[in-house]
């Protein structure tokens, strides 16, 4: 009897094992589907036109949770093709536009600065994307954009690829310490 | 017969469909649904059988075993058993052989081509939405629309099956049997109405959080009602007259919706979202979610992350004046 309990239990011990270790890691990442208000907030904090390239740095609290959520960069990456960002910059080698998977950054890499970028648009051809996409797309595309120079969290990338790729994944992209930073490298 | 038969087995199943919400495999329209429903009531009369079978004998044991109490080892005993083993293989093989050979041929039924000219759609998944597309020689006649099949009563309906995304499946439970739509590669299904109505069709394939909300309409009507509808979605629709219906769409093609969808013969020419040339002669929006009412469709375009979250369609913060406008101008896209 005693025999076949102690049996019962090494065969329940992994499973149980594995229980506590899911319950461990504290549950799947949120998703943000939409910001607060439900209609989000139209882009007009944004400033047409600053003295310096790259303009002032403005703060919102959608970049910290957009930055590293593994949804939002996925949603990115949809919109980068979607948006036919790929037109241009390629996907992340550049072509007609500037690569972005390199440590150049024109118009500075700090989320908010490519948040400009995407919404005043840049001299030489990057068009306005103003009125054409609610901030919360805007911040998931900067997620992503920053993501191909290896800025951000790695571990969120999606590990596969949907189409060719001859460069490194993006999880095992080596960080590009952009030159001219505005913000201290991390 | 039929009927009885059909009601039987309605009251077995929930669904309890009409109207609007016809999806039922039990309450088929065309050809190919009903030798699948032959199928499964053929089926299901032989596992009643073998059910009443297998508890009438487990029964008859038990009161055997309690009336003899002889010694099991005996060798009249495993002659018995031997011969109950003889006779349950001699029943359970064939049977299941004549489940097989029927199920094969009406696969090969379902799927099999007819001499009638058929007429073919293109049929895209996407998550989570449909795109459809009728084939045509001349390319102006081509015919897109979304989440809305048309197709005339009685003649085949070859669905060439493709995916934008991930699996998909699609499956109108009142006309044909389920079929994957899989990322580069096409799959074809044959369907056909032979009773007029609106059926329901659903993706069978779980493809992301939409998933239950990814349905569409089939539309079965007459030959000459369906050469009328594909003749009013030929025709481009005219530049608005209305001042409001003008503003709105001004609205359309200078903001956000410009960006994935698409209207016939205006500046907004993307293909993302679906098409929306005749987007008010539609019976529903959102994939079948929601009802093609004015009021629906405002709530829609404001907050389309709390109808359907995880949408691709964001959020549009719009002004009350231009979202009525706008409304206005999708009304006039008949």
């Amino acid at each position: 009897m005693i025999a076949g309990l102690a049996k019962v239990s090494c065969m329940l011990l992994p499973g149980a094992t594995l229980v506590c270790v899911l319950a461990a890691c504290g549950g799947s990442e949120s998703r943000d589907f939409r910001e607060n208000p439900p209609a989000g907030s139209p882009l007009s904090a944004i400033k047409e036109s600053e003295l310096e390239p790259g303009g002032a740095v403005h703060t919102e609290s959608t970049t910290v949770a957009t930055l590293n959520n593994a949804y939002a960069i996925s949603q990115g990456k949809a919109l980068f093709e979607g948006m036919n960002c790929v037109g241009c910059h390629f996907h992340g080698g550049g072509g007609i536009g500037p690569p972005l998977m390199d440590d150049e950054w024109i118009y500075g890499s700090d989320p908010s600065q490519i948040f400009n970028t995407i919404v005043e648009g840049r001299p030489n051809g990057m068009p306005s994307f103003k009125g054409k996409l609610n901030n919360q797309q805007v911040w998931e595309l900067v997620a992503y954009v920053r993501l191909l120079s290896g800025l951000g969290g790695t571990s969120v990338a999606s590990a596969r690829e949907d189409h060719m790729y001859l460069s490194p994944d993006l999880q095992l992209r080596k960080p590009q310490k952009p030159k001219n930073a505005a913000a201290p490298f991390k | 017969m039929k009927h009885s038969r059909a009601a039987v087995l309605l009251a077995c199943c929930t669904s309890a469909c009409s109207g609007f919400d016809r999806q039922s495999a039990v309450d088929p329209a065309g050809p190919q649904a009903e030798s699948i429903e032959h199928l499964f009531v053929f089926m299901v009369v032989i596992a009643v059988v073998v059910y009443i079978a297998v508890i009438g004998a487990t029964i008859a044991i038990i009161r055997r075993r309690k009336a003899t109490d002889e010694d099991p080892r005996s060798p009249s005993r495993e002659a018995s058993a031997a011969r109950a083993i003889k006779l349950a293989i001699g029943v359970v093989v064939p049977v299941l052989f004549v489940l097989l050979v029927y199920d094969f041929s009406v696969g090969r039924s379902v799927n099999a081509m007819t001499n009638t000219p058929m007429l073919t759609v293109e049929l895209t998944g996407h998550r989570w939405w449909w795109e459809v597309q009728y084939e045509d020689p001349i390319p102006q006649n081509r015919v897109r629309t979304a989440n809305e099949m048309h197709i005339p009563v009685g003649r085949p309906v070859n669905v060439k099956l493709a995916s934008h995304d991930v699996i998909h499946s699609f499956w109108v439970p009142n006309l044909a049997g389920k079929k994957d739509l899989i990322p580069g590669h096409v799959n074809e299904v044959i369907i056909q109405a032979d009773k007029p109505g609106v059926y329901r069709a659903q993706c069978a394939e779980f493809c992301g959080a939409q998933h239950a909300n990814m349905s569409m309409m089939v539309v079965a009507e007459s030959p000459e009602r369906f050469s009328k509808w594909i003749a009013s979605q030929r025709q481009v629709p005219a530049p608005p007259v209305d001042t409001l219906a003008a503003r709105g769409q001004t609205v359309f093609e200078g903001g956000q919706c410009a960006m994935c969808h698409a209207v016939a013969s205006t500046r907004a020419a993307a293909s993302i979202g679906p098409d929306l040339t005749h987007v008010a002669s539609r019976l529903t929006i959102a994939a079948g979610t929601l009802k093609n009412t004015t009021a629906n469709l405002g709530g829609w375009i404001v907050d389309p992350q709390g109808i359907k979250p995880g949408v691709d369609m964001p959020s549009n913060a719009l002004s009350p004046t231009d979202l009525r406008a706008l409304l206005a101008y999708l009304r006039t896209l008949q």
